[in-house]
């Protein structure tokens, strides 16, 4: 919130009440309050600092992920390619860098190079195809997302590899500043640079009044079809650099790994109340989302819940947030 | 008619548009002269709304000329209606419903900060909420919570912020499709007020409308379309609402001339 969101004008609700009401602070609140429950159960567990970093390692490549589907699900869109292209993205960042060879900067550079322009061309035709040849965006990406993993193996012969520059591991990979591994800050970076984009520009504001009112913008004389393909190639974008931040991670492309990557993220979305009806949402509501089912998956390990529970109790919350979602709209409408 | 002796400022002359096989209208003629309310009336399916729609750049007409302070225009997309200073407000609103009043006040048209943030896209939030309530003000339209999504917004309030939005770009025509039609007593009422102040700021307004009371209470003239054609033009004060609802109808036809020049 920038000082002229705070700014005490006539005629505004005061500013605790607009954050109250807010969804990304009942979201907040809900992940506080699972951190404070398994906080209690395993108190030395929960809180020791390897654990705080594992949490965050296993929710930065998708919370990269995750920003990407917020902006295309703010439009009222959809992207099911996020994983597909991750691994595309990663093959060819992979097979660049061994191509090449060497263990240098620039050989690191390279790689991501290729994984982001891959990512931004699957994005791009994403879009294309969202906005100027207005075929259902659910159907576009669900071909993509066959298409990129289709690729991925055929370039591959569907064999994992596995030879990546060791600087990459031991650098992106494992590498930490003052604790914190660098691939929790990238992502964190990406969801605070994207977080004010969305917020505070123009960008941001388009993006949300096409996820309400789609023909209204374009009868207000904007672009509509381009700023869509912008939307869709930024979400591109991030998943090349999601497939890179994982290839830093895992040391292998982790081919086979990605199939319900666009359900997670997609999930991690709508947990953090942003609306699947679009026009609604926003990117800290989504980090709250990202971080509901990487908590309640440790929690659920350290007070020796058998983890699959995991998996039931983040398709509750999912089902919840959208009902929660849905009564918000209605008493707006009513 | 010391009306007809100004130059107008838009006129539309034998428009044409079909849909498939229905013609929804066929050589219709249209003029607004500069700071009048006009009222174009016609019975459902008489062509209005496609009338507004072909002269706005939203469905571009098959045939037919219009000028624009005298001089032949294209209007093929909202934008170009809007460059000349034309306006409109929607039947179906076209706010963003999800978007606070300044930001759809100022949809496609956004004030950025000064400095580097600026070039970034950083919006000048602040700026366009102070001049969004300064034009609420000037119209009457009164809106408690200016942060809060216009979907928490009544039907009347929601009208307010259209008309506000077109009045404030507008230099030339404002057209407002059937601005009072799902609003109550009190709603009618301040929209006729901000339909009045609008005009004697100078700009012409055409209010498509069906309420004959309405019409005879704000409008300077009157054109009346039926079956795709204008079939007529008057004046309020000097014909009855019956004659109007005749002409609607075909039950009495006037001379429109419009044809003889």
């Amino acid at each position: 919130m920038s000082a002229a969101d705070t700014d005490p004008e006539a005629g505004r609700a005061p500013l605790w009440r607009r954050l109250l009401a807010g969804s990304s602070t009942q979201i907040g609140l809900i992940l506080l309050a699972l951190i404070v429950i398994f906080a209690m159960l395993r108190p030395e567990a929960f809180f020791s600092v390897a654990n705080a970093r594992n949490i965050a390692t296993d929710a930065a490549v998708l919370l990269v992920l995750a920003v990407g589907s917020t902006y295309v699900i703010v439009t009222a869109g959809i992207d099911l390619s996020v994983g597909g292209v991750l691994v595309f993205a990663g093959v060819l960042a992979a097979k660049l860098m061994n191509g090449i060879g060497g263990t240098g900067t620039g050989l690191i550079l390279a790689g991501l190079a290729a994984a982001l322009a891959s990512g931004l061309a699957w994005g791009l035709l994403n879009g294309f195809l969202v906005a100027k040849a207005k075929i259902p965006a659910f159907i576009v990406t669900l071909g993509t997302l066959g298409m990129s993993l289709g690729l991925a193996y055929v370039i591959t012969g569907g064999v994992d590899e596995r030879d990546v520059p060791f600087t990459l591991i031991s650098g992106l990979g494992i590498g930490r500043i003052a604790g914190v591994p660098y691939l929790v800050i990238v992502s964190i970076v990406v969801a605070i640079v994207l977080g004010i984009v969305l917020a505070q520009t123009r960008f941001g504001r388009y993006t949300y009044a096409i996820g309400s009112n789609e023909e209204g913008v374009r009868r207000a004389g904007v672009n509509v079809d381009r700023h869509l393909i912008k939307v869709y190639a930024l979400a591109g974008t991030l998943s090349g650099l999601a497939g890179f931040l994982s290839l830093a991670r895992f040391g292998t492309t982790t081919i086979g790994g990605h199939a319900t990557d666009n359900l997670n993220a997609i999930a991690a979305v709508v947990i953090g109340g942003t609306s699947l009806f679009g026009g609604i949402g926003t990117i800290l509501g989504t980090v709250f989302g990202v971080f509901i089912p990487a908590v309640l998956q440790t929690g659920f390990v350290i007070s020796e819940v058998p983890a699959f529970w995991q998996q039931v109790a983040v398709g509750a919350v999912l089902i919840v947030a959208v009902y929660l979602d849905q009564l918000r709209r209605a008493r707006q409408r009513g | 008619m010391s009306a007809a002796e100004a130059q107008p400022v838009l006129e539309a002359r034998g428009i044409v548009k079909a849909y498939g096989k229905v013609t929804a209208l066929n050589g219709a003629n249209f003029i607004v002269f500069p700071g009048e309310i006009v009222a174009l009336v016609g019975d459902n399916g008489a062509g209005k709304s496609t009338l507004v729609k072909t002269l706005v750049g939203v469905d571009p007409p098959d045939a037919g000329t219009i000028a624009f302070e005298g001089r032949e225009v294209q209007i093929r997309t909202p934008q170009q209606a809007r460059d000349i200073g034309i306006e409109t407000v929607y039947q179906d609103l076209a706010l963003a419903a999800e978007i606070d009043p300044a930001a759809n006040m100022f949809l496609g048209r956004e004030i950025l900060r000064t400095g580097p943030l600026g070039r970034l896209g950083f919006l000048d939030k602040a700026a366009m909420r102070r001049r969004s309530e300064e034009a609420f003000r000037d119209l009457g339209v009164r809106i408690q919570d200016t942060a809060a999504p216009v979907a928490n917004m009544s039907g009347g309030q929601r009208q307010g912020i259209a008309i506000s939005r077109a009045v404030t770009w507008a230099s030339r025509v404002v057209f407002m499709d059937e601005p009072t039609a799902a609003l109550g007593v009190v709603q009618t009422r301040n929209v006729l007020d901000q339909i009045r102040r609008a005009r004697d700021r100078g700009l012409s307004i055409v209010l498509i409308s069906h309420n004959m009371p309405e019409v005879f209470e704000v409008a300077d003239r009157i054109e009346v379309l039926r079956l795709g054609e204008r079939v007529a033009q008057l004046r309020p004060s000097e014909v009855s609402m019956e004659d109007v609802v005749a002409a609607m109808t075909g039950a009495l036809t006037f001379h429109d001339e419009g044809e003889e020049r």
